[in-house]
């Protein structure tokens, strides 16, 4: 690293040199994340359909395979999947505003991966180690709903702008159930940092990760994330069976699959947000020789794939919410719940001494 | 420093063109998307002004949620614009009355030497450790709880007000009630009858 930054500042000079080091280190961090996010994405889909075809005994993709290998049948598929959009010719409807329907599917994929910049991956493995993380990542996954409501209203269809503002609506309200939370988990931790949230997590054993005092706020971010990302059974903005598909229906080609790719993404960032806040990130269940030996990084692609399996067997499962449905388990349910739990956490934190000692919550202050 | 500098005339260039592209753009759709842009290069200025908290909260309120229900209303709505310019003389006085006051508010700072602002020592930039949340949030409940919780009593009335103005209970709507969904039984509904299949004549 010393000597490659040497080499910047004696070919660059000393104040562009050190700043063209910084930005080539980022880019190199960068791809390192989303390079392997991408392919995880494409075997996302894959696990899909292959999970849910065996909930539903069928068999599900086995055909396509790499060098006529015969058990790799099946594997090729995201691959195949990925050429054959790419090739696709993207249509743009004429009664449609040009510039804001090539911007949306944009839009919809840059806060996808732009809230994986402060994800640690392991103690030391964090592109930026931001104070205000957790702030971050509610900002960006914020934003992402700007995509699905441009596309909407860009495509100038009415099955399109339907499900945009189904979506709007839907994502706004459990935004709020998500930040409170999320602000129980930074009550804990007293920290916004996402690493320190991890490292508050730390102990001899699971019973001291967030899920166990928390629970209930687990379920309702979980809950809330499967509704962010628009999946099912919460997957209302497509909505096949009533408004074709929904905000992207009238996309194709590649702009579809920005969208797809976007989906998914976020599927893997909501796993990826609660293995970290809920389930101990890095750190393993429990602190003896077997499960220490395994690096923390392991530990934390188990967690989220656990997470992701809930994602899939979820849609496999449940029928679609209803639209009144959902809105009231948001407003009605989720928002009571967390305000109920911040307000109890706060009143346990002020407790004095003595009396913590004798509370049964308290062993994990 | 130049690269700071680079990123503050990008920014405010941005903001700058944005922020009159809300104003004169045709298209209400348009204009409150140039206002979100302008929200998000506001955000990226108070960046630079060591103001992460307040950028993000930026990011996080405006953007991510006043915005996203404006849009939605202003998606909905067919507004008229014509309508909309037809009060503009009947306004103007109000209009460039706000304009002259924040007008002298710019030059004030601008003039800053004039006003006894050179005395004012310029702030340190803060150590990488230096939580700002934290500053803001030991402020605000501390030294400012007063202000801070009328501005949240102001904030629940208008909540209130705006639910009583538009909450009506109507007598011939059929919502279902949950409860009541789950509270019934198989028994409630259905009866199960016993009946000897018939013989063939």
């Amino acid at each position: 690293m010393e000597s490659i930054q040497q080499q910047f500042v004696e070919i660059l000079g000393a104040e562009w040199g050190s700043m063209m080091f910084s930005l080539a280190t980022n880019m190199t961090f960068i791809f390192a994340i989303v390079v392997p996010l991408l392919l995880g994405v494409a075997y996302l889909t894959f696990a899909e359909r292959k999970i849910i075809a065996y909930m539903q005994i069928r068999v599900g993709p086995n055909r396509v395979t790499f060098f006529g290998i015969p058990w790799l049948r099946g594997w090729g598929q995201p691959i195949a999947d990925a050429v054959k959009a790419i090739m696709k010719e993207i249509i743009i409807p004429t009664g449609a505003n040009k510039f804001l329907f090539i911007l949306a599917p944009v839009l919809t994929i840059m806060p996808a991966l732009a809230a994986w910049a402060v994800i640690p991956f392991s103690p030391e493995l964090v592109l930026a180690d931001i104070n205000a993380g957790l702030l971050y990542i509610l900002a960006m996954t914020s934003m992402g709903i700007y995509g699905i409501i441009i596309a909407g209203w860009a495509s100038n269809s009415k099955y399109a702008f339907i499900g945009a503002m189904r979506s709007a609506a839907q994502v706004v309200s459990y935004e709020l159930a998500m930040g409170f939370a999320l602000v129980c988990v930074l009550m804990m931790s007293q920290s916004l940092n996402l690493g320190d949230i991890v490292n508050g997590q730390q102990g001899n054993n699971l019973l001291n990760w967030y899920l166990i005092p928390l629970f209930p706020m687990f379920l309702v971010y979980l809950i809330s994330g499967v509704a962010e990302t628009n999946r099912a059974p919460f997957d209302v903005a497509e909505g096949e069976s009533e408004i074709v598909a929904g905000f992207h229906v009238d996309y194709s080609g590649m702009a579809f699959t920005v969208f797809f790719l976007a989906e998914y993404s976020n599927m893997i960032l909501v796993a990826t947000l609660t293995s970290i806040m809920f389930l101990g990130g890095w750190l393993p269940p429990i602190d003896i020789a077997p499960f220490t030996l395994i690096p923390g990084f392991i530990w934390l692609l188990l967690k989220i794939a656990f997470i992701l399996f809930f994602f899939l067997w979820f849609r496999a499962t449940f029928p679609r919410y209803r639209y009144d449905q959902i809105m009231r388990l948001g407003w009605k349910i989720f928002i009571p719940i967390t305000l109920v739990w911040i307000v109890l956490l706060g009143a346990i934190m002020q407790l004095p001494e003595s009396i913590r000692n004798v509370f049964p919550l308290n062993i994990w202050f | 420093m130049i690269f700071q500098d680079i990123l503050f005339y990008f920014f405010s260039a941005i903001l700058i063109a944005s922020a009159l592209g809300v104003i004169t753009v045709r298209n209400p759709v348009n204009s409150a998307l140039l206002l979100v842009l302008s929200f998000v290069t506001c955000a990226g200025l108070w960046l630079l002004l060591e103001a992460e908290f307040l950028a993000i909260t930026l990011v996080l309120v405006y953007v991510g949620a006043v915005m996203v229900l404006f849009l939605f209303v202003v998606m909905m709505l067919d507004i008229n614009l014509d309508r909309l310019r037809e009060g503009f003389w009947k306004w103007f006085p109000f209009g460039a009355m706000i304009a002259l006051v924040m007008v002298m508010e710019i030059s004030m700072v601008l003039m800053g030497k004039y006003f006894g602002h050179e005395e004012i020592p310029i702030p340190e930039p803060k150590g990488a450790d230096y939580s700002n949340t934290k500053e803001l949030g030991r402020l605000i409940y501390t030294e400012y709880v007063y202000a801070f919780e009328l501005a949240a009593v102001l904030l629940l009335v208008a909540m209130i007000a705006a639910i009583a103005l538009t909450l009506r209970h109507r007598e011939d709507k059929k919502s279902t009630d949950p409860s009541k969904q789950v509270k019934v039984r198989k028994e409630d509904r259905i009866r199960i009858v016993n009946m000897p299949t018939e013989k063939k004549e």
